[in-house]
């Protein structure tokens, strides 16, 4: 193939690479700088609320990979469920969200909390005291929007100058 | 007295830097020139269309985000429109609007992707797929904002879609729509008229129209190869009919028109956002179903002009919660039917950057 001008079009694209070593960094350096993740994070745990929960199962029949186990008994004398055992197995867990979605008493929320790899399978395995709501526990605004406010603003790529120095 | 050869076979994967995931190429060589090509998938098989038998209609959407993995929202928008029409679901308006943003944000970034991934496989190493990595960011920041995770969003549900746009949507995605033409300008510039580039893939590849039309090959590459045809067009899904966009098509259909091409098709769908963001009425964001969908026994097939070409979804229900049958007409495999017709008398090289100027997901192939 023959070409009138040789090299133009690299010597064009040469000039766009040099403009770029004079620019803002766009990556950041992970464990020291941290960005906030959304505001509806969905991911790896969840946190459940004891006293909200009435033991109907939703949650378990509608997660497509049967991750959730629920285990409950009546209780006659208050004549309602309590649940004796509530187990995720966030290995199996796709995070798909559709369990948060479907609790209609408000009872499941994903945490906000991310690092949370385990060294052995069996760590994975969530049961009832893992999942409580607990102060300290941040809870992600995934389908609840009240909670998503009190989170910190995502830190968007978008608002960060890297253009010019 | 000429010496004797006997044609040789190449094994080009599974496991290859240029086959873009687990993908092989049984090749026939003369030399140096490849004869004959096979190739062997079934690698990454995960009986997606089995499972889908025994999962709710709603518990199906996180499987379709493992199709295609580069393009989630695309492949939840043509389930949800199979499921809309098997069942006769209506969907709200402002709905409607955010799956057009959502599906053409997708499609941006998923062109992105194999544009990127076209010119390291040319040689151009990583220096344009990180410049175009970049942008695919900033994409991906706004679907984590209002999905929650940044690469399967199973966003869109049958009926709308999951929750409404958070408030700060709408000024970030401005900012992008701002910042996104001078970044094509910037890709055009780098490359566009690069002569190592123009030598190494114009004329390289070509794939005349009748062919890939005989091939049923859609998408980019159909197009490219100048063929005048996309569904959101030829017929209209969704609300596609109300917004003013070109079809841009190509000459030639070789490597560099494939290219060309992609770029293209991401200026077109910056149009359709725009007009999209202007419009975007308020409302509700879901129609309002029971938990477990039942349709009608019956089937549907909707399809859509994904990133790829055309994706399609056929269902087959027998009036329970999953369906009977759930078929899955992926664009990456039907394109690669066309793979042999092109890379017939090309040298090892130029396979190479033809398999990657088709632009396939192994996900998608095996499913």
């Amino acid at each position: 193939m023959k070409f009138e001008r040789y090299g133009i079009g690299i010597a064009k694209g040469l000039t766009v690479t040099i403009r770029h070593l004079l620019r803002h960094p766009t990556v950041n350096q992970y464990p020291e700088q941290r960005l906030n993740i959304s505001r509806r994070f969905r991911g790896n745990e969840l946190v459940w609320n004891r006293e909200k929960c009435t033991g109907c199962g939703t949650c378990a029949k509608t997660c497509p990979q049967g991750a959730i186990e629920i285990v409950t008994s009546t209780d006659m004398t208050e004549n309602k469920y309590v649940v004796d055992k509530y187990q995720v197995d966030t290995g199996y867990c796709i995070q798909c969200g559709l369990c948060v979605e479907a609790c209609p008493y408000e009872a499941l929320y994903f945490s906000h909390a991310y690092e949370c790899a385990k060294y052995r399978r069996g760590e994975l395995v969530q049961g009832k005291e893992d999942m409580l709501d607990r102060p300290e526990r941040k809870v992600s605004g995934y389908f609840y929007p009240d909670k998503a406010k009190e989170l910190p603003e995502q830190t968007m790529l978008v608002e960060k100058v890297t253009e010019k120095r | 007295m000429a010496v004797r050869t006997e044609p040789f076979v190449l094994n080009m994967g599974p496991v290859h830097p240029s086959t873009h995931g687990v993908f092989r190429m049984r090749a026939t060589l003369d030399g140096e020139v490849v004869i004959d090509i096979e190739p062997v998938f079934g690698y990454l098989h995960r009986g997606i269309e089995k499972l889908a038998e025994q999962r709710t209609y709603t518990g199906i959407t996180p499987l379709t985000d493992r199709l295609d993995y580069i393009s989630s929202m695309s492949n939840n928008l043509a389930y949800c429109l199979a499921v809309e029409k098997l069942a006769g679901i209506k969907v709200p308006e402002r709905a409607e609007y955010i799956r057009v943003i959502m599906a053409e944000l997708q499609r941006i970034a998923a062109l992105l992707i194999a544009v990127g991934a076209f010119l390291n496989d040319c040689g151009a190493y990583f220096t344009p797929f990180l410049y175009m990595f970049r942008e695919r960011e900033r994409i991906v920041d706004l679907f984590e904002m209002v999905s929650g995770q940044r690469l399967t969003y199973n966003y869109m549900r049958a009926g709308g879609v999951s929750q409404d746009l958070p408030e700060e949507f709408m000024p970030a995605l401005r900012k992008f729509m701002d910042m996104m033409p001078r970044f094509m300008d910037e890709y055009d510039r780098l490359l566009m008229q690069n002569e190592i580039l123009i030598a190494r893939a114009k004329g390289v590849g070509i794939l005349t129209g009748e062919q890939a039309i005989n091939c049923s090959v859609s998408g980019p590459v159909l197009r490219a190869s100048g063929v005048n045809w996309d569904i959101r067009k030829a017929d209209p899904y969704s609300i596609y009919d109300r917004f003013d966009f070109d079809i841009p098509t190509q000459a030639t259909g070789d490597c560099y028109d494939r290219y060309r091409q992609r770029v293209e098709e991401m200026r077109q769908s910056l149009r359709i956002i725009r007009q999209a963001m202007e419009q975007l009425p308020s409302g509700p964001v879901r129609a309002e179903l029971p938990q477990l969908i039942r349709p009608p026994t019956g089937e549907a097939y909707a399809r859509i002009e994904a990133p790829k070409g055309e994706l399609g979804f056929y269902l087959v229900s027998d009036n329970s919660i999953a369906p009977y049958r759930c078929h899955i007409r992926p664009p990456s495999l039907i394109n690669l039917t066309a793979l042999r017709d092109m890379v017939r008398g090309w040298k090892v090289a130029d396979l190479i950057i033809i398999f990657g100027s088709i632009d396939i997901t192994v996900g998608e192939i095996d499913r």
